[in-house]
């Protein structure tokens, strides 16, 4: 199981961006799992409660979004997201395929923080904050 | 001053610094004319065994070839490797149940890269955990045993999905086994249509000459490339 070693570059990557960006408080991390990302997502999410501990990020929440494998089948000319990893072939006319467009995504897509007041207004003067708001 | 969390957009790969470290430690290989070779398979499938002839026969055909090997806890897996005369180096992981670019990097401290023709990089026995991680390779070699049932690949598609050859391995015990060869073969093309797949036994020799040969044709095909766009 490597999820905690995945864990601890999430909380590494995630304490990171929000340093830079004058977060004070992470409330969550969200993060891409492709369906061959080689991680599973239970264990993931069981390993980040346990590595955020002591952490910058503790409390935080690990919000996963799965997403499928998605192929190029060259019978239709077109992409297709497989219906199951254990069968590479377009689900439309059953060509076999191993052209993998993507689905190994293992992203951090974003990250929900709270800023420290002081340091928010510091970086809209200087016109360095690039947050978008949600 | 409003205080609710605002969701800012990061789109950054977890594993980018070992990505990173891959990329250049695939440079420092390219750069010194070194061809690396990894090899995944679960416990037992007989890595450190084809890797010991490997070792031998590339060292008879005056091929400068040494080896990376990855372990929980033993140096066994190199004492047995280092009788081939390559220099060999341990990496012992601890509990870490894989190798990362970065544990490949610490361990080539003091060996001349320049030195080399080929490197072998065998991981830790384990058919989940390496499939996430980039070691800086050209060329990754999964292996599985007729032991251990021909459905293997259908279990373990991501692996397979990260490497560029498959081979069938202890094949004198097919028949004792009752290993299904067709069905093994029908299980990989499923996942991978189109991987190459190689059938050998390491303690027969039986197919040995023909994956040694795959694999010369792969370090002269990049050899190749190497030449044609420096020249």
């Amino acid at each position: 199981m490597h999820e905690l070693s995945i864990a601890l570059s999430i909380i590494e990557g995630a304490s990171q961006e929000a340093s830079n960006r004058g977060g004070a408080q992470v409330h969550a991390v969200h993060l891409k799992l492709g369906a061959l990302s080689g991680v599973v997502k239970d264990a993931l999410l069981f390993s980040y409660g346990l590595a955020c501990e002591g952490t910058f990020l503790e409390g935080s929440e690990l919000v996963i979004e799965e997403v499928p494998v998605i192929v190029y089948c060259s019978a239709c000319e077109a992409e297709k997201t497989l219906d199951s990893i254990q069968r590479f072939c377009c689900p439309t006319c059953g060509t076999l395929t191993s052209d993998i467009v993507s689905g190994k995504q293992l992203e951090l897509v974003a990250i929900e923080i709270t800023e420290d007041p002081e340091d928010l207004e510091k970086s809209i003067e200087t016109g360095q904050f690039s947050g978008i708001g949600l | 001053m409003s205080t609710q969390p605002r969701l800012v957009e990061v789109r950054q790969n977890v594993l980018k610094q070992n990505d990173l470290l891959a990329r250049s430690l695939r440079h420092r290989f390219e750069s010194a004319g070194v061809f690396v070779i990894s090899l995944v398979s679960s416990p037992g499938a007989g890595k450190t065994a084809l890797l010991e002839r490997t070792l031998t026969r590339f060292l008879e055909n005056g091929c400068r070839v040494a080896a990376l090997v990855g372990d929980l806890a033993t140096e066994n897996d190199a004492a047995r490797l280092a009788r081939s005369q390559a220099p060999v180096k341990q990496i012992i992981t601890g509990t870490v149940c894989h190798l990362d670019a970065d544990m490949v990097q610490r361990s080539l401290d003091g060996w001349e890269l320049n030195d080399l023709d080929c490197l072998f990089i065998e991981n830790v026995g384990n058919l989940v955990c390496p499939s996430s991680y980039d070691l800086g390779e050209d060329l990754r070699i999964v292996l599985m045993s007729v032991t251990e049932g021909e459905d293997k690949p259908l279990k373990y598609p991501t692996i397979f999905n990260t490497a560029d050859v498959a081979v069938i391995t202890k094949m004198d015990l097919a028949e004792a086994v009752e290993f299904d060869l067709p069905g093994a073969l029908n299980s990989i093309q499923s996942i991978r249509p189109g991987m190459e797949v190689l059938e050998l036994s390491a303690k027969t020799g039986a197919g040995l000459d023909e994956y040694l040969r795959f694999l010369e044709l792969q370090i002269e095909s990049k050899a190749a490339v190497g030449n044609s766009s420096t020249g």
